[in-house]
């Protein structure tokens, strides 16, 4: 479990490290938080000529709140989006989410953006900002560009990220009034990759939900949006048969496969509980507060 | 000699563990040698194959690369070596070379091996080898394996039959005619896999000038691998070393022979430079040996009132593709079907064992050798049975143990028990869990719709084994153990011992057993183990011998020790050797008390001044003791266990709530130790019966062979673990200890199945293979089936 040979450059800037990719003719990988990629490398899964170093730019860096929203820089690590105050009180759902994130060693280390940029259909947070409709600040060759969530992702370990582009960071819209979110998952050992998760942000007016976004992850190629879920409740008071009805429609939105471990049919079984559990925890709960 | 037991029985703190806490741990893995090279192995990705090409030209001219061997270079310089032991008659299996010659038996044999500067540049040189193999049909299943015609997991095999045996008593049939009841059951047992927290190490240095070969070698068993290399490798025993210093966690898995080691030690013999291999974790899941793959149907026979008349027993446990050296890979199958039923009083039993080849990596034993099986599937009986009949489950194992006051006793299948205490133990452990209390809650909170599931588990441990165990089936396996102690010229000790330490405790029990003979505190004697050029021979760390065998050993040791001292002291004193006795450092008058030379005067005299003894006077400050148990062939221990725990029946996950073991080890040399063996060995069966299992495909390829995928139990799902005593030493030895340290794995599986299936039993569902995953739960439950 020892990488092949590579050569490795600490790069200053973005500008910099664009550049140093451009001089590598595509033979190169984004070196942050190192842990997908260094596995990666002992495992001998890749063989790039050239770690870029980009852990230090500092336009990546730093979490802030704009009028257009909370910008998370792509450095942060998933121990900061755990503990940050405006992460708590702005996208609760994340820092509700990273507490099932691997344990406090890697968390201290890995970084937000490097766990988005690397697409695994069973991590957590992808799950979490598709439910939140974030907004994908990328840099590259030809200049910056923003990329809604709905077309980030688009495959097992794929996104729009072209090779030579970066994650800069990520926008997490205002959050509306009367909101209500939550995120649960099951996974056999704390820490572990889930069987199952889901991210559920709703907006209940007067007990009534008007706005849905329901996200799994671990159950098909990408974060998965339950859209016919997200019908059944909206418009509809959240209550126990609105909620069974919104259950027994999942099915409809997920189909995961048979894997070693787990049928995909227990794991559809899995998800609609969680969806259950999750649901009446909302529907018991008042309106979050919402800072201004 | 001392007179005051004052150390034995104390919970002393172990004092290594200070050192490994301050980062001066000594591990294999760590070790450095100037000139050292480093092992990495191209190993087959087919479970079956042949070898049709072989190229390793590019691999020679990579960067850093000293020697590229293929097994035309290195089995050559090694003895092929053939499982087997003369009492399992009939046991077949096939010669072992260090690499692949021909045919590749599973999804990591290893076919070629790089030694280059740096570990990285052998893998580097890996990947330039050229290797094709011709795919032959693995033998990967168990119920075709045996099935005419069925492609065989090995060339010269005549069947996948490695060994079968029966066990009958003559009232078998009888019984089973006659009883009231009979309950059975299909029971599954996932194959596993030790993980010890140090993989695998070793680094081999052979120096020509003085033909002397050192091993430094991760192992719980010095002196057996000092024997291997001397015989495979054709040196003479006194020219080979075996070191063992710090070691990571073995657990039974760090005493079979490895095809990596030999490879290293026949580098060195050719390089003649220190070559150094250390399994990474993805080497370590598919050479290190695998456990415990059971398949077994069981009934047990009840009379009306639910006591039990006999169990018959049908055991097949797939092994790999030979049978591990050098002490086979049936041992663990023997155990199981002679473990069955163990604490009940049984007049009848029928037990089939067959061991089978599979093309995966070879399965041998693990601690707590066969007991999981064997406890797992009776306790599973005795709940069925219980429930059948509705009788309590204490209850039902309280009337069907074996008395307190019924020993000795033999058991139908042959074992000896000197003196058990499953009485008492049950009582304790019923008072320890307030069972009453727990039932009423569990009751409670089935009506809120909260299924918690109380588990029980009886077992009987083997511990102390004799020659019984490998000797008498000609495995040059030492059932002895030595010790050398000495006065040292200041008045303190040093006791050079054959057992050996892997972070159990055996040097701080060690010196607690010394300074108690020889009247001084602990902390004045000090221990060495490991290594085979400075302790005795013996047969080190395993089936639990270290206190029973090697404290025994220790223990005659001190006393030949303060016989020698005394004697010199009345020289000395003009007394009579008998009238003086140890204590406080110091020679002191038996009667009063009064001291009369210190420790320190005695060794001074004897070492700078023995012209002042009267002629004749040994004044031999060293003595040595060898010790093998005479008695019964071997030490059983006993205990009961029990789980609580929670079952999400929408989800199938399990909450272990608490867990209780009551333990009977015969005299407790240090309490804090040996609650911490029961600990470790609890949560060491707790892994195999909720998450650990090696998934393998129908082509033999291992699907979970990563830390990521195989779950191995984890301290934030492990319950507290409390635990109680009871003392019935054994009256083969003067310490009466015996072993600990496998009694919380062999139940711990039992009690929380028990304790699964008990909070399942509602839904009318019932689990019989282990892990109980998620998923099968929800089976069980006929939920979430699609």
């Amino acid at each position: 479990m020892k990488p092949p040979p590579f050569d490795y450059q600490l790069a200053d800037s973005v500008s910099q490290a664009l550049d140093l990719y451009a001089r590598s003719e595509g033979d190169a990988l984004w070196l942050a938080g190192g842990h997908s990629i260094v596995p990666s490398l002992a495992l001998r899964l890749q063989a790039p000529s050239l770690l870029i170093d980009i852990s230090r730019l500092p336009e990546l860096m730093g979490i802030t709140l704009t009028e257009e929203g909370l910008r998370i820089g792509a450095l942060a690590t998933h121990a900061q989006i755990l503990s940050d105050p405006l992460v708590r009180t702005h996208a609760p759902l994340l820092s509700e989410a990273a507490a099932h994130v691997a344990h406090p060693a890697i968390r201290n280390r890995a970084t937000f953006g490097g766990n988005l940029v690397l697409a695994d259909p069973a991590s957590e947070f992808p799950a979490v900002v598709r439910c939140l409709d974030a907004v994908f600040d990328i840099v590259g060759p030809e200049g910056a560009r923003q990329v809604g969530v709905e077309d980030f992702f688009l495959d097992l370990f794929t996104t729009a990220l072209e090779p030579g582009e970066i994650l800069r960071s990520v926008l997490i819209p205002p959050a509306p009034a009367s909101l209500r979110c939550g995120f649960d998952e099951l996974a056999r050992r704390h820490g572990d990759f889930a069987m199952v998760g889901a991210a559920v942000w709703l907006v209940v007016a007067e007990g009534v939900t008007t706005e849905a976004r329901i996200c799994f992850h671990s159950v098909g190629p990408t974060p998965m949006r339950a859209t016919l879920v997200e019908e059944a409740l909206r418009g509809r008071p959240l209550a126990a048969d609105e909620i069974n009805a919104a259950q027994a429609v999942l099915g409809n939105d997920l189909d995961p496969a048979d894997d070693v471990t787990l049928p995909g049919a227990t794991r559809l079984h899995l998800a609609r509980v969680l969806l259950g559990r999750i649901l009446h925890r909302l529907a018991g709960q008042t309106a979050m507060e919402t800072a201004a | 000699m001392s007179d005051r037991p004052a150390h034995i029985g104390q919970p002393h703190l172990r004092h290594n563990a200070l050192r490994h806490l301050a980062g001066r741990g000594a591990y294999v893995s760590d070790l450095q040698l100037p000139r050292m090279l480093h092992a990495a192995f191209l190993r087959s990705p087919m479970a079956h194959g042949l070898i049709t090409a072989l190229d390793v030209e590019e691999a020679r001219t990579a960067p850093g690369v000293v020697a590229v061997f293929t097994a035309a270079e290195l089995n050559a310089r090694c003895k092929s070596w053939t499982s087997g032991l003369g009492h399992f008659a009939g046991m077949v299996s096939v010669p072992q070379n260090i690499l692949a010659e021909r045919e590749v038996l599973w999804a990591g044999h290893p076919v070629a091996m790089v030694v280059a500067r740096s570990r990285a540049e052998a893998e580097d040189a890996c990947e330039r080898i050229l290797l094709d193999l011709d795919e032959l049909e693995p033998v990967s299943g168990v119920d075709e394996v045996l099935l005419p015609g069925a492609p065989l997991a090995a060339d010269g095999l005549e069947s996948n039959l490695c060994f079968r045996t029966e066990l009958k008593t003559e009232g078998v049939a009888q019984a089973f005619a006659r009883a009231a009841h009979v309950v059975e059951g299909d029971y599954a047992f996932g194959r596993h896999t030790p993980v010890t927290l140090e993989p695998r190490a070793v680094v081999a240095d052979y120096t020509p000038s003085s033909g002397q070969l050192t091993v430094h070698h991760g192992t719980q068993t010095p002196y057996q691998f000092q024997d291997i290399y001397a015989r495979q490798f054709g040196l003479p025993d006194h020219k080979v070393r075996v070191i063992a210093p710090d070691v990571g966690g073995s657990f039974g898995m760090k005493l079979h022979l490895y095809n990596e080691e030999m490879a290293a030690v026949a580098a060195t013999l050719i390089l003649h430079r220190p070559v150094r291999f250390v399994a990474d974790r993805l080497e370590s899941f598919v050479s290190d040996i695998h456990a415990r793959e059971h398949h077994v149907r069981a009934r047990m026979a009840l009379d009306a009132d639910g006591t039990i008349l006999a169990m018959d027993v049908e055991d097949r446990t797939p092994i790999g593709a030979f049978s591990a050296y050098p002490r086979t890979s049936v041992v663990e199958g023997n155990q199981s079907i002679r473990l069955m039923g163990a604490p009940y009083r049984m007049p009848d039993y029928r037990g089939e064992l067959k061991v089978l080849f599979q093309n995966k990596v070879q399965a041998s034993q693990y601690r707590a050798v066969g007991h999981p099986i064997a406890c797992q599937v009776t306790e599973a009986l005795v709940d069925q049975a219980a429930a059948l009949l509705n009788i309590d489950p204490w209850e039902i194992r309280a009337r069907n143990v074996v008395p307190d006051d019924a020993y000795p006793c033999t058991s139908p299948t042959g074992y000896q028990f000197e003196k058990l205490s499953h009485e008492k133990s049950l009582r304790l452990l019923r008072e320890m869990i307030d069972y009453d209390g727990l039932r009423r809650d569990q009751a409670e909170l089935r009506n809120a719709g909260i299924h918690r599931g109380i588990g029980l588990a009886t077992f009987v441990e083997i511990t102390n084994p004799g020659a019984a165990f490998y000797g008498v089936g000609g495995a040059r396996i030492s059932a002895q153990d030595g010790a050398v102690v000495r006065l040292t010229p200041g008045g303190e000790v040093h006791c050079a011992i054959s057992v050996t330490e892997q972070g159990q405790g055996t040097e701080t029990i060690m010196a607690q057993i010394v300074a108690d003979q020889l009247g001084v505190n602990p902390d004045q004697v000090k221990v060495t183990t490991g290594d085979t050029d400075t302790t005795p021979s013996g047969g080190a760390a395993w089936a639990c011998r270290g206190a029973g065998i090697g404290g025994e050993t220790a223990l005659r040791a001190g006393r030949k020790l303060a016989r020698r001292i005394a004697e010199i002291a009345g020289a000395v004193l003009q007394a009579d050797p008998d009238t003086l006795a140890l204590r406080d450092g110091a020679v002191v008058d038996a009667a009063t008390g009064v001291e009369r030379l210190t420790l320190a005067e005695v060794g001074r005299i004897a070492t700078y001044r023995p012209e002042t003894l009267p002629a004749g006077t040994d004044n031999s400050l060293s003595v040595a003791q060898h010790f093998a148990p005479t008695g019964y062939p071997f030490g059983f221990t006993n205990g009961v266990q029990a789980a609580l725990v929670e079952v999400d029946v929408e989800t199938g996950m399990v909450r272990l709530l608490k867990h209780w073991v009551v333990e009977d080890c015969g005299r407790i040399i240090n309490p804090l130790l040996v609650d911490e063996q029961i600990r470790g060995g609890v949560v060491q069966g707790l892994g195999p019966a909720l998450f650990e299992e090696c998934l393998y495909d129908e082509n033999g390829q291992l699907q979970n062979g990563s830390l990521a995928d195989y779950l191995v139990p984890m301290a934030c799902e492990m319950p507290d673990i409390i635990i109680g005593h009871v003392e019935t030493p054994t009256e083969d030895t003067i310490l009466g200890a015996k072993g600990v340290g496998e009694a919380g794995t062999a139940a711990a599986g039992a009690a929380v199945m028990n304790a699964v299936n008990d909070a399942l039993s509602p839904f009318g569902a019932r689990l019989m293979q282990t892990p109980m995953t998620p998923a099968r739960i929800l089976a069980a439950l006929c939920v979430g089936q699609g």
